[in-house]
């Protein structure tokens, strides 16, 4: 699934690198604890979380995720942003809670684990 | 100048989640007992019983800094060493205006401001076991703007700590070291000076990690050379 497809569905403020829609969306991960994403976020994966400190730009680069949703209407910090438009990271925004997001998500076909 | 023994990260009964029994003369008497120089005391969100520790320790010759252990808004802990009573009031009263919420006491426990013979003199109200609305960058600011140290507490936690949130320490972030907890697990390599401490909810865990100064006195500026290495100043380990 492409990115914009979500973006557009979903009506996902686009905070960072809205020239990157066009990247494939493999499954998803939902996780505040970047230690955890870390270990088990897999690439292509769509991250949903609360945190907006520039350490996630480093750590969906690191593990080549297709793009960061912050739900409940939290933006990115200043250096968030930054960082994102460097390390070429879409950043998006949701006003829903986050099991909300993922439901819909899931329901447009979006797994968390290996299909 | 000589080693002195610290334990820089002791909870006292105004903290929720520490024991009843942690109150000004309890605590001085064990960290006597455990043949410490220096204490801090770093309750959550708020240094409402540092005075009367203070009070306590000074006949008991140990020294007291006082401090709080502030957590951000990615929800890490992070231990703040003030130099003195007005810095401390004026940090805790930001930290105050960016705490949200209400204690509920027979869920998160009872938060006790004690007097120096460890006697009930109000209970907080706020809710101090949760997370101010501060990113990790402003808390160190806020420290820093007050002269005191940023430390941060118990990374080797799988929760509320720097690195259990955020995964690693970001470059940008002007820590003065960070805090391992738990015997025998190795120093972190990440080119901060590392303490030990006990991270104490009990009486029992007063002293059971710590770290050693050689400075000259126990004051927070000895400390700080120490954590910076200079002036002849460093951290050196106790067993």
């Amino acid at each position: 699934m492409v990115l914009r497809e979500i973006v557009e569905t979903f009506q996902l403020g686009v905070e960072a690198c809205g020239d990157l829609l066009g990247v494939e969306v493999t499954g998803g991960y939902a996780s505040d604890l970047l230690s955890d994403v870390i270990a088990h976020a897999r690439k292509g994966d769509l991250w949903v979380t609360l945190q907006t400190h520039r350490n996630t730009v480093a750590v969906a680069s690191m593990k080549e995720l297709a793009a960061i949703v912050t739900v409940n209407g939290r933006r990115p910090e200043e250096e968030t942003l930054a960082s994102a438009r460097e390390e070429g990271i879409p950043l998006l925004v949701s006003p829903l809670p986050a099991f909300e997001l993922i439901g819909r998500l899931h329901g447009l076909g979006l797994s968390g684990m290996e299909m | 100048m000589r080693v002195l023994r610290a334990d820089l990260h002791i909870h006292t009964c105004l903290s929720p989640c520490a024991d009843r029994s942690m109150r000004p003369v309890n605590v001085v008497a064990m960290a006597r007992r455990q043949g410490l120089d220096v204490i801090a005391i770093c309750d959550h969100n708020s240094a409402e019983n540092a005075a009367a520790t203070q009070s306590v320790a000074e006949v008991a010759g140990i020294a007291v800094i006082g401090g709080m252990e502030i957590t951000s808004r990615e929800e890490v802990h992070l231990l703040a060493l003030l130099p003195d009573d007005g810095a401390l009031t004026a940090t805790q009263t930001i930290v105050y205006a960016h705490l949200p919420g209400e204690n509920a006491p027979e869920i998160f426990g009872a938060q006790w401001v004690v007097d120096d013979q460890d006697r009930l003199v109000a209970e907080n109200p706020r809710l101090l076991i949760g997370a101010t609305d501060l990113s990790l960058g402003e808390v160190v600011d806020l420290v820093h703007g007050h002269g005191g140290l940023a430390i941060a507490s118990h990374v080797d936690r799988p929760s509320f700590s720097l690195l259990s949130q955020l995964g690693f320490v970001p470059d940008d972030l002007a820590l003065d070291g960070i805090e391992v907890c738990a015997a025998g697990v190795e120093d972190p390599a990440c080119g901060l000076a590392v303490i030990r401490s006990s991270d104490a909810h009990r009486p029992e865990e007063i002293g059971c990690e710590t770290t050693g100064f050689l400075v000259e006195n126990g004051s927070l500026a000895e400390i700080a050379l120490a954590l910076r290495g200079e002036g002849g100043r460093r951290v050196v380990r106790t067993g």
